[in-house]
C-alpha cells in the first residue's frame, strides 16, 4: 500500500516535448512508473520516449485513461496547465514548475476544489511510491520500499534525508516533496492523515522549514487526531528574518515563522525534533521500539 | 520585492485611494522649500524600506517651516535597522479624528486573498495581533468574485459607525483589493487609514510588497526597485542562477538545494560555527556556476573557510567533482576548502578530488567540523 500514487497510476505528461520533461518522462518510464500520454499543443501524433503526444489534456484522457498527471511547463503557464489537467478530469495534478505567481495560484484553488482535483506543488520534486512509481524528478536509487512515510517542503534535504533512511533499513510508502511556495497544493495536514489512513505505513517522517505556520498545524494535528508516531525536522535555524531563503514560502516575516516556534509546537505535540538529519533515523528507532 | 512610502503613495493614487500630496527630498535645502511651499504643519518622513520607522524617530511633526529644517537634519542620514535614510518626503500634517488600519495580504492557509482592517490604526498591526487578536478583522476574498462592493461596505461599517464615512472608506478597500491584484502584491496596507476633524476619509501612510515570482509580468513595479547594497549582491547572484543572502558568520557554505542549504546553515551553527552566508547553487553540475559562487563567498572577506556540500542526485557526483576540478583550477585562494559529496556516484566523484589534496568527506556532520576546525586557523 501506498498514498496518492502506485503501479496503477496513469501518467500524463504535460510540457512532454521540453527539455526537462522529456528528460524526466525517460526517467519515468525507466523506473516502471505508467506512463501513457504526453501533451504538447501542436505536437499531436508524435511520440517521445515511445508516449504518444497530444494537442490537449482532455486528448489525452479520452485516449488513454490518464488520471494523474504531471507539469513540466514554464511557470508563467503553469496556472493554466494545472486547470486544464483539472477540467480534464484529471484527478491527482504534480507541478514541476518552479517560480509560479502567487495569484495564479489562488485563482486556481477553487476550481480544484470544485472539480474535485488534488494537487502537489508547485515548485515541488514530486512523489514517489517505491517500487511502483516515481512522478516527479526525484532520484530513484536511494528510495526503498518499506513502511515509513515521507513529507518535506524541500528537495535535496528530502535526498538527503531519504538516503540516511535507506542506509538504517528504513524503507519507505510513499514520500512526498510539497514543494517550498507559499501557496500550495496538498501540505502537512491532508498527506498526514493520508498516511494515518495508509495500513502500510507504521510512521511518519515530516521534513519543515521556516515561514508560515503550517508546522504548527501539523503539530496540533499529530497531537489530536494521530495514532502513528512522527518525527521532524526543521530547516532554517540560523536563517536572518525578512529574507526568502531560495523557496519562496522560506521567510520568516513580521518574526512569524521562525523555526523555534516550529520545534517548540512539535516538541508540544510529543513529536521528537532531530538536531541534524542524521539523527532522524535514530529518533525514528527510538520511537517505533517506545524508547521515546 | 519591497517599495518606498512615497511610491506606494503614488501607487493608491494611481488607483483614486485619497492621499495627501507630499514631496520627495534629498536634503535638508529641499526640505526647508517643502514646507514653505506646503505652509503651516507639516511632517518629515524618512523614506527607508523597513518598518518602525517612527519609533526610531524617522517621522517628526514640524509645527514651522524652522521646525521642520530640524527635523529634515535629523532624520537625512540616520540609521534605521541598518539603513541610512537618504530621502524623506514632507507632507501636510492631517487634523486626525481617528486611525484605522486596513491591509491585504496573501494567506497561506486560506490560499486567498485575506482583507484585515483594525479600528486600532496607527500602531504596528503585529502588535494588535500578538495583544488583542480579537481587534482584527480578517476576511478571506473569494477568488473567484473578488471583493463585493457589499462585502467592503459591511467591512467598512464595522470600523465607521456612520454609513457616509463607511461609503468613503469601502471604496478605499475595493480599489486596494483591485490594485493588490492588479500589480501581483503580497501585502497592501494603509496604517493609519484616517477619519479628518471634518468627516474624510484618507490614507497618509503606505506599504507594499510584491512577488518576485511575478514581476516578469510587472515591468512598471519592477522599475521602482531601489535595492540596498545586500539586495544588489542577491539580484546578480539570482542573475548567475545562485541564491545567495549574506550572513554574519565566517564559514562560507555552496550547497546544492535550499533546504539542505539552510540545513547546512544550521549544522555549522549546531557544532559550534557560524555561517557566513546562505548559497544554493540549484542542480547543475557546470563549472561556471561553482566558480561564480565562490567569487560571491570569497568575495565576503569573513570567510576563513569554506563548506561545500552536495548531495547528488541526478545531478550525479562524478559530474559534480569534475565541475569543482575546473572550478578550483581557475579559482585562487588561500581561505580553506571542505568538499563533502554524497548519494548518487559519490565514491567515484571522491575519487576524483582525492587527487587535488582537498580535504573531503562524504557526512555532513564532518563536513561541517572539518569547517569550523580549518576557520580557527
Amino acid at each position: 500500500m501506498s498514498i496518492l500514487v502506485n503501479k496503477d497510476t496513469k501518467l500524463v505528461v504535460q510540457g512532454i516535448t521540453g527539455r526537462d520533461g522529456k528528460f524526466h518522462t525517460g526517467r519515468m518510464v525507466e523506473y516502471g512508473t505508467n506512463v501513457v500520454a504526453g501533451v504538447s499543443p501542436g505536437k499531436e501524433g508524435e511520440t517521445v520516449e515511445g508516449i504518444p503526444v497530444f494537442n490537449s489534456v482532455e486528448h489525452a484522457v479520452k485516449a488513454t485513461g490518464a488520471n494523474t498527471s504531471i507539469i513540466f511547463v514554464p511557470a508563467p503557464f503553469a496556472a493554466d496547465a494545472i486547470l486544464e489537467a483539472s477540467e480534464a478530469g484529471i484527478k491527482l495534478v504534480v507541478a514541476i514548475s518552479e517560480g509560479v505567481p502567487v495569484q495564479d495560484m489562488i485563482r486556481v484553488t477553487p476550481i480544484l476544489k470544485q472539480n474535485g482535483t488534488l494537487l502537489i506543488g508547485p515548485n515541488c520534486p514530486g512523489l514517489i511510491t517505491p517500487g511502483e512509481a516515481l512522478i516527479g524528478i526525484l532520484p530513484t536509487m536511494i528510495f526503498k520500499e518499506g513502511n515509513i512515510g515521507f513529507i518535506s517542503r524541500s528537495g535535496t534535504l528530502t535526498y538527503e534525508v531519504v538516503n540516511l533512511l535507506t542506509l538504517s533499513d528504513f524503507g519507505q510508502t510513499t514520500v512526498v516533496g510539497i514543494g517550498g511556495d507559499p501557496v500550495a497544493g496538498l501540505y502537512f495536514i491532508d498527506l498526514l492523515e493520508m498516511f494515518e489512513n495508509d495500513p502500510a505505513t507504521i510512521a511518519v517522517v515530516l521534513i519543515g522549514e521556516i515561514g508560515g505556520d503550517a508546522e504548527e498545524q501539523a503539530a496540533r494535528f499529530i497531537a489530536e487526531k494521530m495514532t502513528k508516531p512522527v518525527v521532524a525536522f526543521i530547516a532554517g535555524q540560523t536563517a536572518p528574518p525578512g529574507k526568502r531563503m531560495g523557496h519562496a514560502g522560506a521567510i520568516i516575516s513580521s518574526g512569524a515563522g521562525t523555526a523555534a516556534e516550529k520545534i517548540a509546537a512539535f516538541n508540544k505535540a510529543g513529536v521528537p525534533v532531530a538536531k541534524e538529519p542524521a539523527e532522524i533515523p535514530v529518533l525514528l528507532r527510538q520511537k517505533l521500539d517506545g524508547v521515546i | 520585492m519591497k517599495i518606498h512610502e512615497y511610491q506606494a503613495r503614488q501607487i493608491f493614487r494611481n488607483y483614486g485611494i485619497p492621499v495627501p500630496s507630499d514631496v520627495l527630498c534629498y536634503t535638508v535645502r529641499e526640505v526647508e522649500k517643502a514646507a514653505v511651499e506646503i505652509g503651516g504643519m507639516v511632517v518629515v518622513k524618512a523614506q527607508v524600506l523597513t518598518g518602525g520607522r517612527g519609533k526610531a524617530g524617522g517621522v517628526k511633526l514640524a509645527r514651522n517651516v524652522e521646525e521642520a529644517i530640524n527635523a529634515g537634519k535629523q532624520i537625512l542620514g540616520m540609521t534605521i535597522k541598518g539603513l541610512t535614510v537618504e530621502k524623506v518626503i514632507v507632507t501636510r500634517a492631517a487634523d486626525i479624528e481617528k486611525e484605522f488600519y486596513i491591509g491585504f495580504v496573501n494567506d497561506r492557509n486560506t490560499k486567498t486573498v485575506t482583507l484585515m482592517a483594525s479600528a486600532e490604526g496607527g500602531v504596528e498591526i503585529e502588535e494588535v495581533a500578538k495583544n488583542n487578536p480579537e481587534k482584527i478583522i480578517k476576511y478571506p476574498v473569494n477568488p473567484l468574485t473578488g471583493l463585493l462592493n457589499y462585502q467592503a461596505r459591511n467591512i467598512a461599517l464595522q470600523l465607521f459607525g456612520n454609513i457616509n464615512q463607511a461609503q468613503k472608506a469601502a471604496s478605499i478597500l475595493t480599489k486596494l483589493y483591485k490594485l493588490f491584484i492588479e500589480t501581483d502584491a503580497t501585502l497592501a496596507e494603509i496604517n493609519p487609514l484616517i477619519l479628518t476633524t471634518d468627516g474624510d476619509v484618507q490614507a497618509i501612510d503606505g506599504k507594499m510588497n510584491f512577488d518576485d515570482n511575478a514581476l516578469y509580468r510587472q515591468p512598471a513595479i519592477l522599475a521602482m526597485r531601489e535595492p540596498d547594497e545586500e539586495e544588489i549582491q542577491e539580484i546578480a547572484a539570482h542573475e548567475k542562477g545562485l541564491s545567495y543572502i549574506k550572513l554574519d558568520g565566517n564559514i562560507g557554505c555552496m550547497v546544492n538545494g535550499a533546504g539542505l542549504a539552510m540545513a547546512t546553515m544550521d549544522m555549522i551553527k549546531l557544532y559550534g560555527g557560524s555561517p557566513a552566508n546562505f548559497l544554493d547553487i540549484g542542480g547543475s553540475s557546470n563549472p561556471q556556476k561553482v566558480i561564480d559562487a565562490m567569487n560571491i563567498l570569497l568575495s565576503d572577506k569573513n570567510v576563513k573557510s569554506v563548506m561545500i556540500n552536495i548531495f547528488g542526485g541526478i545531478t550525479r557526483c562524478d559530474d559534480v567533482a569534475r565541475g569543482l576540478l575546473k572550478a578550483l583550477e581557475i579559482i585562487i585562494t588561500d581561505v580553506p576548502i571542505v568538499v563533502r559529496l554524497s548519494g548518487t556516484n559519490a565514491e567515484e566523484g571522491l575519487a576524483i578530488l582525492k587527487e587535488t589534496g582537498l580535504p573531503t568527506v562524504s557526512s555532513m556532520s564532518e563536513a561541517a567540523k572539518k569547517a569550523i576546525e580549518l576557520s580557527k586557523r
